[in-house]
C-alpha cells in the first residue's frame, strides 16, 4: 500500500540547515491503523506531510499504491491529493463560509463531479457520520467534536486509498476524542488505511500499530493491542 | 473554459466567497464604482461643455474675418499720413474674385439713428444688409421674415427689427409685422423681428435693412462700413486676412507695410483659441478619468492581496483537498473580474444618473452652461472592457502569490 525508503528531508533556517528526517524506512500494508508518535521536533508531523504530498523530501522514495511519487508538479500533486489521500486535521481546518453538507462536497468539487451528485455523495457520507441533521449548519454553529466528524466525512467523501490525521484529538475534550478515535476505528474496521500522527499515549494505543520517531530517526515499530475507544464512550 | 463560466458551481463560489465577505467586496467595488463614476461624470460634462459652446457658436461662419477701413500710418504715392480709407463694393468684389479659399465676402453699412413711431422713439445701430448675412450670422427670427434678394433689387423699404427695438418701439403685446416705423423721416415696413443671441461677433446691430436702401437714402454710393470675409473651412483664416489685406492696400494706394490702415477682428483666431481650450479640457477629462479608473483597479488588485493574505488558509485547504493552482487562480481571477464588471455597470448607471441630474439642473434653458452632457456609450464599453482587463491582470498578482505558498504553510498559518 504504501513504502518509503530512506526518506531524508532538511529545513534551511537561516544560514544553518536542520536535518529533520534522517533516513526513514516504513511500510504499511492496505488495513493497517498506524500511530506515528514522537516529542515535537521528532519529525512525525514532517513525516505525515511528505506522505501527504503537501511536502515533498529532499532524498528517498515513495511508493503509494505501487505509484512512484516523485517530480511532482503542483498539479500533479493536487490530482494525487484528489484522488488517493483524505486529510483530518487538529484545527478541522473547515471553510466557516460554507455549511457542514458543502464543505463535505468540496473535494468533489475538485473531482468535477456535477453539482447534484456531490451533494448526494456529501450527505450520504454526512449521515455516515451521524450528521446528516446539521447539513445546512454553518461551522460556526457546531461543537468541535461534530466539527470533526465534517472533516472526517468530508475526508471519506473522495474515497480515499489512505487517511491521514494529524493530532485530530489535539482540539478535543477526552470524552468527545473517544468518540472522534471510536469512529476512526470504525473505519479501519471496514478497511481503510489509516495513518495519524499523535503524542498522546492512549490515542496512539488505540491504533494497531506504534511507529515511534525520535530526532528524525524510528526507534520503534511494534503492533500493538488495540484498545477499543467504544468502552470508554 | 467556456464550460467553466457557465457552470452553476462556478458562480455558486463566486457568489459563496464574496457574499460571505462583504465588507471586503464592497470595498472593492466603491473603488471601481467611484473611478466609472468618475469619468462618465467627467467625459458627460465635458461634452456638455462643448456641445453647449458649438451652440452658442454653431450659428456663425467661425472661419471669418472682418476688416474696415481705418487712416493710413505711412505716407505713400504722394499721399500723406493719417488719410481716412474707404472701403468700397469694388474692394469686397475684387477680394471675392482673386483671392484664394473665399467662401464669400459680405458688405454691411451701419449708422446709429434715432427711430420713431408714433409717441415712441429710441437710438439704434441700424445696419444695411444682404440675405447672406442670414447665412452667416443665424438670425433667430421670431416672427416674419429676414431681408430677402427682392429687397436688396428694388431697394424696398423694409426693416427687420430685434426684439429689444420691438419692445421700445411698440405696445406690450402688439403684432409688428406689417406696422410701419419711422426713421429719419422714411418710413420702413417692419417685415420680421429677431431675438439677440448670446453671442455677438461685430457691433450689434438693432434694425436690419437692405444694403441698397442703406446706400441710398444715406446716399454712400459705393462706399462701405465694412466686410466680412468667410473663407471655406479647409482654408486658414489668417492667411486669408493677410491676402485680403494687401490686396486692399494695393488697390486704395497704402503702403504694404501700413498697420495701421485696416482694422480688423479675425474670428477664426478668436474660436480657434476656445477650440484649443476645449480640446485641452478634452485631454485633461481622459487624464483624471483614465487615472482614477487606475486607480480603481489598483484598489481591486489591493483588497484581493489582503483578502488573499486573509484565506492564506483556505487557499491551502483548498489545495490539500486537490484543487490545482489553476484552479485557484481561476477562481480568483473570476472573482475579480466580476467584482470589476458589476461595479463597472453600477458605476455606469450611477453616472448616467449624475449625467441626468446635471441636464435636470444646469441643462435647461437657452442660456444653459451644459448643453444634453452625454457620453457615447462606446466609450463606456471601452472603458469597462479595459477594467476588466486591467482587473484580470491585477487579480493575477494575487492569485500567483496565492498558489506561490506551500498548502503546508498556508496551513500552518494560524
Amino acid at each position: 500500500m504504501l513504502k518509503i525508503n530512506q526518506i531524508h528531508k532538511s529545513y534551511k533556517i537561516g544560514d544553518s540547515s536542520l536535518h529533520v528526517l534522517k533516513g526513514i524506512d516504513l511500510s504499511v500494508e492496505e488495513g493497517e491503523m498506524v500511530a506515528i508518535m514522537g516529542s515535537s521536533g521528532s519529525g512525525k508531523s514532517t513525516l505525515l506531510n511528505i506522505i501527504g504530498m503537501l511536502d515533498e523530501a529532499d532524498e528517498g522514495e515513495y511508493i503509494l499504491d505501487g505509484l512512484a511519487i516523485k517530480d511532482l508538479t503542483e498539479k500533479k500533486a493536487a490530482v494525487y491529493r484528489n484522488k488517493f489521500l483524505g486529510f483530518i486535521f487538529q484545527s478541522f481546518n473547515l471553510i466557516n463560509y460554507k455549511n457542514a453538507l458543502e464543505n463535505v462536497a468540496l473535494p468533489l468539487y475538485y473531482q468535477g463531479l456535477k453539482r447534484k451528485e456531490r451533494l448526494e455523495k456529501a450527505s450520504f457520507h454526512l449521515e455516515k457520520v451521524g450528521l446528516s441533521a446539521w447539513g445546512h449548519h454553518l461551522p460556526k454553529e457546531l461543537s468541535g467534536g461534530q466539527k470533526q466528524r465534517v472533516a472526517i466525512a468530508r475526508a471519506l467523501a473522495a474515497n480515499p486509498k489512505l487517511l491521514l490525521a494529524d493530532e485530530p484529538t489535539g482540539a478535543l475534550d477526552t470524552k468527545t476524542s473517544h468518540e472522534i478515535m471510536a469512529f476512526i476505528q470504525h473505519l479501519n474496521d471496514e478497511g481503510k488505511t489509516i495513518l495519524m500522527v499523535t503524542h498522546e499515549e492512549d490515542i496512539a494505543n488505540m491504533c494497531k500499530r506504534i511507529v515511534r520517531l525520535r530526532d528524525g530517526v524510528i526507534i520503534e515499530d511494534a503492533k500493538v493491542n488495540q484498545v477499543r475507544a467504544e468502552q470508554y464512550v | 473554459m467556456l464550460r467553466f463560466l457557465f457552470d452553476q458551481d462556478t458562480w455558486q463560489e463566486v457568489f459563496d466567497s464574496l457574499s460571505k465577505n462583504k465588507l471586503r467586496s464592497i470595498l472593492t467595488m466603491v473603488g471601481v464604482w467611484w473611478g466609472i463614476l468618475l469619468l462618465i461624470g467627467l467625459l458627460g460634462s465635458a461634452r456638455g461643455l462643448e456641445n453647449s459652446f458649438n451652440r452658442l457658436f454653431g450659428s456663425f461662419a467661425t472661419n471669418s474675418v472682418f476688416v474696415w477701413g481705418q487712416s493710413t500710418g505711412i505716407p505713400f504715392k504722394g499721399f500723406q499720413e493719417g488719410r481716412r480709407v474707404k472701403l468700397s463694393l469694388s474692394d469686397a468684389k475684387k477680394i471675392e474674385e482673386n483671392v484664394d479659399g473665399i467662401e464669400f465676402v459680405l458688405p454691411r453699412s451701419q449708422q446709429s439713428t434715432v427711430i420713431t413711431r408714433n409717441f415712441l422713439s429710441g437710438s439704434f445701430q441700424m445696419a444695411g444688409d444682404y440675405p447672406l448675412l442670414d447665412n452667416l450670422q443665424k438670425k433667430n427670427l421670431i416672427h416674419g421674415r429676414f431681408i430677402n434678394q427682392n429687397d436688396i433689387k428694388d431697394r424696398k423699404k423694409i426693416a427687420v427689427i430685434s426684439e429689444e427695438a420691438y419692445k421700445q418701439l411698440f405696445e406690450i403685446d402688439e403684432d409688428p409685422i406689417g406696422k410701419y416705423i419711422d426713421v429719419n423721416g422714411i418710413v420702413f415696413k417692419v417685415v420680421g423681428m429677431f431675438e439677440v443671441g448670446n453671442v455677438n461677433m461685430g457691433p450689434s446691430t438693432d434694425v436690419h435693412i437692405p444694403f441698397t436702401t442703406f446706400q441710398q437714402i444715406y446716399n454712400r454710393g459705393d462706399e462701405i462700413g465694412w466686410m466680412m470675409i468667410t473663407g471655406k473651412p479647409e482654408y486658414n483664416i489668417k492667411q486669408i486676412e493677410e491676402d485680403s489685406k494687401l490686396l486692399l492696400k494695393n488697390l486704395n494706394h497704402i503702403h504694404p507695410d501700413d498697420t495701421r490702415a485696416f482694422g480688423s477682428f479675425n474670428l477664426g483666431k478668436e474660436f480657434s483659441k476656445l477650440t484649443g481650450f476645449l480640446t485641452g479640457m478634452q485631454f485633461l477629462t481622459w487624464f483624471v478619468g483614465i487615472a482614477t479608473l487606475i486607480a480603481g483597479v489598483f484598489a481591486i488588485g489591493n483588497i484581493l492581496l489582503i483578502t488573499v493574505k486573509e484565506r492564506t488558509k483556505e487557499i491551502g485547504l483548498r489545495r490539500a483537498l486537490g484543487a490545482t493552482p489553476f484552479e485557484i487562480k481561476r477562481q480568483i481571477v473570476v472573482e475579480a473580474v466580476f467584482i470589476t464588471l458589476v461595479a463597472g455597470l453600477f458605476g455606469i448607471i450611477s453616472g448616467g444618473w449624475i449625467l441626468i441630474a446635471l441636464d435636470h439642473f444646469v441643462g435647461q434653458g437657452e442660456d444653459a452652461a451644459i448643453v444634453n452632457a452625454s457620453v457615447s456609450i462606446a466609450v463606456v464599453f471601452a472603458a469597462l472592457l479595459i477594467l476588466v482587463i486591467l482587473g484580470t491582470l491585477i487579480g493575477l498578482i494575487p492569485a500567483t502569490k496565492a498558489t506561490s505558498i506551500k498548502p503546508i504553510e498556508a496551513l500552518r498559518e494560524e
